[in-house]
C-alpha cells in the first residue's frame, strides 16, 4: 500500500489545477449561455489533453498514452473543480470508445470527432418490449438491400426505454440481421440516423413525472450499408464493450460522494423535536452505516484503478462485477433517508424544475425525485436480479438456470 | 500510488493459509470448539516457527518488525480458516507493550512475547463501565487503579486468559499495566470463566486485588485508543475471513444438495442470496486494507476508519453467517453442522472490543455530525 503519487503525478495534477482555475470563465465568457461556455471550456481542455485523453488528436481527442492515474487525477480534480470534463453522455461515452475498439477507420473518422465536440447527440437503441434482460432475443429487423458498399439497411420494428432519444441526431443499437442464425448470432450493431421518414420517436413518461426516454419505431427506416460496426452477426460481442462503459458510468464513486454529502447537510439542516435531525441517534445509525457503504465503495474502486493500472486486473475480478450492484444499492438506501427526512412533504410531487434537473433538484420535492429515480439505474443497464446471477454463476461458480430457448 | 498488497504480503497470506489447512483440518477444529479450550500447544507453535508470533514485535526485540496491515491480512487468514488461539490478543499486547513501554520493559517481554514462549492477552472491558459508558470498552468508563506497585479493579470478557502470562490491563485514565498471573498470587488475581460465545476463543472475568503489577509509563488514553483501533481492524477482519468461509460454504452446499431434481443453486431465489452475501462482503477488502494503512501511517482519519471497519464488516459477517444457516436448511441448525463454528467466530468479532452501535456513534461523531 502507498497512496502517495510520484513526482511526475503530483507535478501532473498541479497542471490539471492551474488549468481549472480558468473555470468558471470570467470576462465577456462568462455572459454566453451555459451550455455554450462548458463546450467552450472543454474544448480548450481537449487541447491540453486532459479530456478524451485516450482519443487520439486525430479523432478530435486527447491524444495521449493510456494512464489510468493521470485518468482518475483529472476525474478528481474536474469533480472537485466543478468543472465540464468528460462527458456523461451516451455519444462520447459510450459510443465513441467503441468505435475506437470495433469501428472501421473511416466510422472513426466520420463520427467520432463530432461526437466528441457534442455536435452529434446518441441516444442508444437496446431494449425492445419483448427484449429486456432477455436482451438476445431482440426481433428489430434489418436488412441489407444492395451490396455492402454502396446499399442500404432497411430497418422495421421498435426499440424502448430510449433515454434522450429527442434530443438525438443518431442512435446507435443492436438489430437482427441474420435471419436464421441463433440468437446470439444473428445480431448486428448499426448506427442509424433519427431523421429521417421511417422513424418515430414517442416520449414515455416516467412515474417520476419526467420525460427522459422514449419508444423509437422504424417502418422502413434507412442506413447506409457502411453503419455497421464490426462483422455481421458480431453486434453482440460489440455490445458488450459498450455496456461495460455504461455499468463504468453508473459506478462512479465521485457522483455518490457528492450526493452523500448533500443528504448529510439535508439532516443537517431539517429539524426533528425543535432540533437538527442529525442529533437523533438513529439518523446518525444509519448514515454511519450508509457512509460505510459509500466508502467501500471509494476505496474498492481505488483498489481496482490500482489493479488496473499495474494489469493486475485479474486479482479483483470480483469487486469488478460487484460494482454496479454496490453502487445502486448504495445510493437506494441513501435516498431511502433523504426521503425519510422530506417527511410528510413526501406527499408532493416533483416540480418542472426538479424533473429538469435530472435527479440534482433542491427542495422537498426534489428530494422526492431524487428518492424516485434512485430506482432507475437498478434497472438501466443490466438490472439487479441480472447482476445477482452473474455474480452467482461468473463470481461463484453456481449452476445456470434452466434456460430452455438457448 | 499502489492501493493494493505487496508480493511479500500476499506472501505472507499464502504460507499461513497452506499452513493453516494443513496442520488444522476442519475435525481439528471441531475437537477444539467442543472441548472449549481454545488453545491448541502445537497450533501455537507452529505460528511461532512461522514468525507470527512475534509478527508486531520491531525486530531488535526478536519479531519480524511488520505492521497493522500485516496483523489484519493474518487475522482474515485465522478467521477464514478458524484457528482456535490468541494470535491478535497477543499482537495488541506486543503492540501495547512497544509503544507504551519504557526501554528495560521492552528488553524485558517482548523476546519472549516475539518467540510465543509468553502468550500475551488484554483485559480491558470492565462490568460497571456499560452502565457509565455505551461501551465496557471505552476507557472513559474503566475504575481499574495501580497503587504502588499493584493493580485492582474488575474486568470481565478477557479471551485466552487461561493460557496468558502476560495481561496487559486497562487503566482509569486510559493508561495501561502490566500484569504476569503466577501460581502465587492466586489471592490477588482471582479468574472466572464465562461460558462465552465462541469456544475457540474462550473469555474469563479477572478480578484484580492489589495484584502485582508494572505499569507502562509511556500509556495515555490516546494511545490506548490506537491500540484499540489496531484491534478493531483486527477482528474486522477476522470477521471477513469467516465470512469468506462462510460464503464458500454455501456456495458448495448449494451446489451438492439436490431437491426437485437439480442443485438447489440452480434456483434463482438460493443463487441470489449468495450472490447478495458475497456482495456485501467482498468489496469490504479494500475498506480494511485502507483502515489498517491508515494505522500505519497515523493517517489523520485512522481513527474514523478502523471504527468504520469494524462497524460494517462485523456486522455484515453476522447477516452473511445468518443468511449461511438459511441455506443450510435443518442442517444448518445443528450442533453438528460446521456452519456455527464460523458464525459464532462472526458473533465474537461483532461484539468484542464494543457492537457496531457503538462505533457507528464514533463515525458520527468523528465526522462532526
Amino acid at each position: 500500500m502507498d497512496l502517495q503519487y510520484n513526482q511526475e503525478e503530483e507535478q501532473f495534477r498541479a497542471e490539471v489545477r492551474a488549468f481549472l482555475a480558468g473555470w468558471p470563465l470570467r470576462g465577456e465568457e462568462a455572459s454566453l449561455p451555459i451550455a455554450e461556455q462548458e463546450t467552450l471550456f472543454r474544448s480548450q481542455a481537449i487541447e491540453r489533453g486532459y479530456v478524451y485523453r485516450d482519443i487520439p488528436r486525430e479523432y478530435g481527442g486527447g491524444g495521449q498514452e493510456p494512464d489510468v492515474l493521470k485518468d482518475h487525477i483529472v476525474r478528481a480534480e474536474f469533480g472537485r473543480a466543478g468543472a465540464p470534463g468528460s462527458s456523461f453522455l451516451q455519444g462520447p461515452a459510450m459510443l465513441a470508445p467503441t468505435l475506437m475498439e470495433f469501428g472501421s477507420e473511416a466510422q472513426r473518422r466520420r463520427f467520432v470527432p463530432p461526437t466528441l465536440r457534442e455536435e452529434i447527440r446518441w441516444c442508444q437503441g437496446y431494449s425492445e418490449p419483448g427484449s429486456g434482460s432477455d436482451l438476445a432475443s431482440l426481433q428489430c429487423s434489418a436488412a441489407l438491400e444492395g451490396d455492402d458498399e454502396s446499399g442500404e439497411w432497411v430497418i422495421n420494428g421498435q426499440k424502448i426505454w430510449t433515454s434522450n432519444a429527442q434530443n438525438s441526431h443518431w442512435l446507435f443499437g443492436l438489430f437482427r440481421t441474420e435471419t436464421d442464425a441463433p440468437k446470439h448470432k444473428g445480431i448486428s450493431y448499426l448506427l442509424v440516423p433519427l431523421d429521417q421518414p421511417g422513424v418515430e420517436v414517442r416520449p414515455l413518461k416516467q412515474m417520476t413525472g419526467g420525460l427522459d426516454f422514449n419508444e423509437v419505431f422504424f417502418d422502413d427506416a434507412r442506413t447506409g450499408a457502411d453503419c455497421i460496426v464490426g462483422e455481421r452477426g458480431q453486434g453482440w460481442q460489440v455490445s458488450r464493450a459498450t455496456l461495460k462503459h455504461e455499468r463504468n458510468l453508473i459506478a462512479n464513486p465521485n457522483l455518490m460522494r457528492d450526493h452523500f454529502d448533500a443528504v448529510v447537510d439535508l439532516a443537517r439542516t431539517t429539524l426533528r423535536n425543535g432540533r437538527p435531525a442529525i442529533l437523533d441517534p438513529g439518523i446518525r445509525q444509519r448514515l454511519s452505516e450508509i457512509e460505510c457503504y459509500v466508502r467501500t465503495n471509494e476505496t474498492s474502486n481505488l483498489r481496482q484503478l490500482s489493479a488496473a493500472a499495474r494489469g493486475e486486473e485479474l486479482k479483483c475480478m470480483l469487486p469488478m462485477m460487484m460494482n454496479k450492484l454496490y453502487s445502486t444499492d448504495t445510493m437506494q438506501r441513501l435516498m431511502e433517508i433523504a426521503y425519510e427526512l422530506v417527511g410528510a412533504d413526501g406527499l408532493l410531487a416533483p416540480s418542472e424544475a426538479d424533473l429538469a434537473g435530472y435527479a440534482k433538484g433542491e427542495g422537498p420535492t426534489g428530494w422526492v425525485e431524487q428518492w424516485m429515480f434512485s430506482l432507475g439505474p437498478a434497472i438501466a443497464g443490466g438490472a439487479t436480479n441480472i447482476q445477482l446471477n452473474i455474480i452467482g454463476e461468473r463470481g461463484y461458480g453456481l449452476p445456470r438456470d434452466q434456460r430452455p430457448t438457448r | 500510488m499502489h492501493f493494493g498488497l505487496s508480493e511479500e504480503q500476499e506472501l505472507l497470506q499464502e504460507t499461513f493459509r497452506g499452513f493453516a489447512q494443513a496442520e488444522f483440518p476442519p475435525q481439528r477444529l471441531r475437537e477444539v470448539f467442543d472441548a472449549g479450550e481454545g488453545h491448541d500447544p502445537g497450533l501455537w507453535k507452529g505460528l511461532a516457527e512461522m514468525g507470527l508470533t512475534g509478527l508486531v514485535v520491531p525486530e531488535a526485540h526478536g519479531g519480524a518488525g511488520l505492521e497493522i496491515l500485516e496483523l489484519a491480512l493474518c487475522c482474515e487468514v485465522a478467521g477464514a480458516t478458524g484457528i482456535p488461539g490468541a494470535l491478535l490478543e497477543h499482537s495488541l499486547a506486543c503492540l501495547a507493550i512497544d509503544a507504551c513501554g519504557d526501554p528495560s520493559q521492552r528488553e524485558r517481554w517482548l523476546p519472549g512475547l516475539a518467540t510465543g514462549d509468553v502468550i500475551g492477552t488484554l483485559a480491558l472491558a470492565e462490568p460497571d463501565a456499560e452502565c457509565e459508558t455505551a461501551d465496557p470498552w471505552d476507557p472513559d468508563g474503566w475504575q481499574t487503579r495501580t497503587s504502588n506497585g499493584t493493580v485492582s479493579g474488575f474486568k470481565q470478557y478477557v479471551p485466552h486468559l487461561d493460557h496468558a502470562g502476560l495481561v496487559v490491563v486497562g487503566l482509569a485514565d486510559g493508561g495501561l499495566a502490566v500484569v504476569e498471573p503466577s501460581e502465587s498470587d492466586a489471592a490477588s488475581v482471582r479468574v472466572e470463566p464465562q461460558d462465552g460465545i465462541d469456544r475457540t476463543r474462550p473469555i474469563s472475568k479477572l478480578r484484580l486485588q492489589g495484584a502485582a503489577a508494572q505499569p507502562l509509563p509511556n500509556a495515555t488514553a490516546e494511545s490506548t485508543r490506537r491500540i484499540l483501533d489496531a484491534g478493531l481492524v483486527g477482528l474486522a477482519a477476522d470477521a471477513f475471513g469467516a465470512a469468506t468461509r462462510l460464503i464458500q460454504l454455501s456456495a458448495d452446499y448449494a451446489k451438492d444438495r439436490k431437491q426437485f431434481g437439480q442443485p438447489i443453486a440452480q434456483f434463482q431465489a438460493v443463487k441470489h442470496q449468495i450472490a447478495r452475501m458475497g456482495t456485501e462482503i467482498e468489496p469490504t477488502r479494500a475498506l480494511l486494507w485502507y483502515a489498517a494503512h491508515a494505522l500505519d501511517r497515523g493517517l489523520e482519519d485512522a481513527g474514523r476508519h478502523a471504527a468504520m471497519t469494524k462497524a460494517h464488516v462485523t456486522a455484515k459477517s453476522v447477516e452473511v453467517a445468518r443468511d449461511a444457516v438459511e441455506l443450510h436448511g435443518g442442517l444448518g441448525f445443528t450442533w453438528e453442522c460446521d456452519v456455527q463454528l464460523w458464525f459464532k467466530r462472526a458473533m465474537f468479532d461483532r461484539s468484542f472490543l464494543g457492537t457496531p452501535e457503538v462505533h457507528r456513534e464514533r463515525i458520527a461523531t468523528l465526522a462532526g455530525w
